[in-house]
């Protein structure tokens, strides 16, 4: 892109600068964009399990409802509450929105369409989702309310749980893939499968990995079954209990945009990313961002179907699953894997 | 070498989030107050709780388990940090490298083990 701008007769300097911005918002704008309108097909979804209709009333087919409740929101009166730490309540929901839409900053949409080939990109990703506790306790503590707070300390505690799991998981994938960079880990993927199916899913070492990958990454961004930081006959609404208006939304906002990086993310990982299913010529005439995005849709049906049908974990059940099952699970497979891969000479 | 010209375009994105969520926040509070439905009271700006005033500090104690829980997630991170560099460094470092990296997993799995045993991890 920035050859684009310097034949419009710009320097190299201002040509990248501006090609940089045109493409952060070319990321950043569709995201909000997807969010709205998957926070409409979420409750599409969960409506038509429950033999309901869902929104079907603003647009066609109540497209338009996420922008109407976004308006609807836009015009509310922000309400600060008298005993709330007034500058940090109103900075938690600025740094949960800036947090879930930076980690798309090393998201690979085709080969080579990305933002920031950085080297360390899984690491990169892996350190701004640590970076979104941070909305959640700080929103929970400046609340000064009851229920934020308690919602908050579980969120916590929940989120720093699953990300060890998590970490140990993305240690197994980058292993056998023998770097950090997204680009990198996608074009190890190409035929892993009998030399033809696209993806690290098709791995008997790697797919329980995947599996504990999927639930751990419904459990870090707290969707049911693992939605008890917003338990609401217990919690009211978690720690967004005293937001309101925009800054109430930014938290929605922010949660969804985290679960389609999750969502990317099993995609990218285990699945082949902007890959096609099978390692065949026909199969590339579609564009790699189509397959990673019908891949990403693919898992958000899977998320919100889980939400839709399985009833919420007790707190020491999910304490239970991460420390006492997926840690040493994906300890094991660590030294399995590794061992495997020094085994059969995958590093000489 | 780190080449950081690499990191520019997320520090570029970084302000622009940040800003574009500043403005989410920012902006709908200036909107209530010139459409007149910034209108707090005393009520309204009082904490949530079921209908009646709060009777207790709400920042009061908290199980201690939440801070087990966080000490733990230290041990486990700063282990998992150790093990980033290893996992792509295998090619370089062989058999030493890996069996090196085993006992120092060894190490810890029989830490994780001390802590089950005792119920650091029993949440009732």
């Amino acid at each position: 892109m920035t050859a684009f701008f310097e034949s419009l007769g710009m320097t190299y300097g201002w040509a990248w600068f501006v090609a940089t911005v045109a493409g952060i918002l070319l990321i950043a704008l569709p995201l909000m964009l997807a969010v709205a309108m998957i926070i409409y097909v979420d409750r599409k979804i969960w409506a038509a399990m429950a033999l309901r209709k869902g929104p079907n009333v603003v647009g066609p087919f109540g497209l338009l409802q996420s922008f109407a409740d976004g308006l609807k929101v836009f015009l509310q009166e922000t309400i600060v509450p008298s005993a709330a730490n007034k500058g940090l309540f109103l900075i938690a929901p600025i740094i949960t929105f800036t947090v879930a839409l930076m980690a798309w900053a090393v998201i690979p949409f085709n080969s080579g369409a990305v933002l920031a080939d950085i080297n360390v990109g899984l690491l990169y990703i892996l350190a701004i989702s640590s970076l979104g506790v941070y909305g959640v306790v700080i929103s929970g503590w400046a609340s000064n309310s009851k229920y934020p707070f308690f919602s908050a300390m579980r969120a916590a505690a929940q989120m720093i749980s699953y990300e060890v799991s998590i970490g140990f998981v993305l240690i197994c994938v980058v292993l056998w893939a023998g770097s950090f960079n997204l680009n990198a880990i996608i074009e190890a993927q190409r035929g892993h499968g009998l030399g033809i199916v696209n993806g690290f899913f098709f791995n008997l070492l790697l797919f329980p990995m995947w599996v504990v990958f999927l639930i751990s990454s419904l459990a870090e961004t707290a969707r049911a079954p693992f939605d008890l930081t917003e338990a609401e006959s217990e919690l009211v609404a978690g720690y967004q209990t005293e937001y309101s208006s925009m800054s109430f939304a930014l938290f929605w906002l922010g949660e969804y945009a985290n679960v389609l990086l999750m969502c990317a993310l099993n995609a990218i990982l285990f699945f082949g990313g902007w890959l096609p299913p099978l390692d065949w010529a026909p199969l590339y005439i579609i564009p790699g961002w189509l397959w990673l995005f019908a891949k990403i849709f693919f898992f958000f049906f899977v998320f919100s179907w889980v939400k839709a049908t399985v009833p919420r974990f007790r707190y020491d059940q999910l304490m239970r699953l991460g420390w006492k099952v997926f840690l040493p699970l994906s300890l094991i497979f660590v030294v399995l894997i590794s061992g495997y891969l020094m085994a059969t000479g995958h590093f000489a | 070498m780190v080449d950081l010209e690499q990191y520019l375009p997320i520090l570029i994105f970084l302000l622009i989030a940040g800003g574009l969520s500043a403005a989410f926040v920012f902006l709908p509070m200036g909107v209530a107050r010139l459409t007149g439905t910034h209108n707090p009271s005393a009520e309204k700006l009082s904490e949530y709780e079921c209908g009646f005033p709060a009777f207790e500090d709400p920042r009061s104690q908290f199980d201690v388990r939440f801070y087990l829980i966080a000490i733990l997630f230290i041990i486990f991170d700063l282990e998992a940090a150790f093990l980033f560099p290893w996992a792509v460094s295998l090619d370089l470092t062989g058999w030493p490298g890996w069996i090196t990296m085993m006992v120092f997993l060894f190490e810890l799995a029989v830490g994780l083990a001390y802590a089950w045993k005792k119920g650091a991890l029993e949440w009732e």
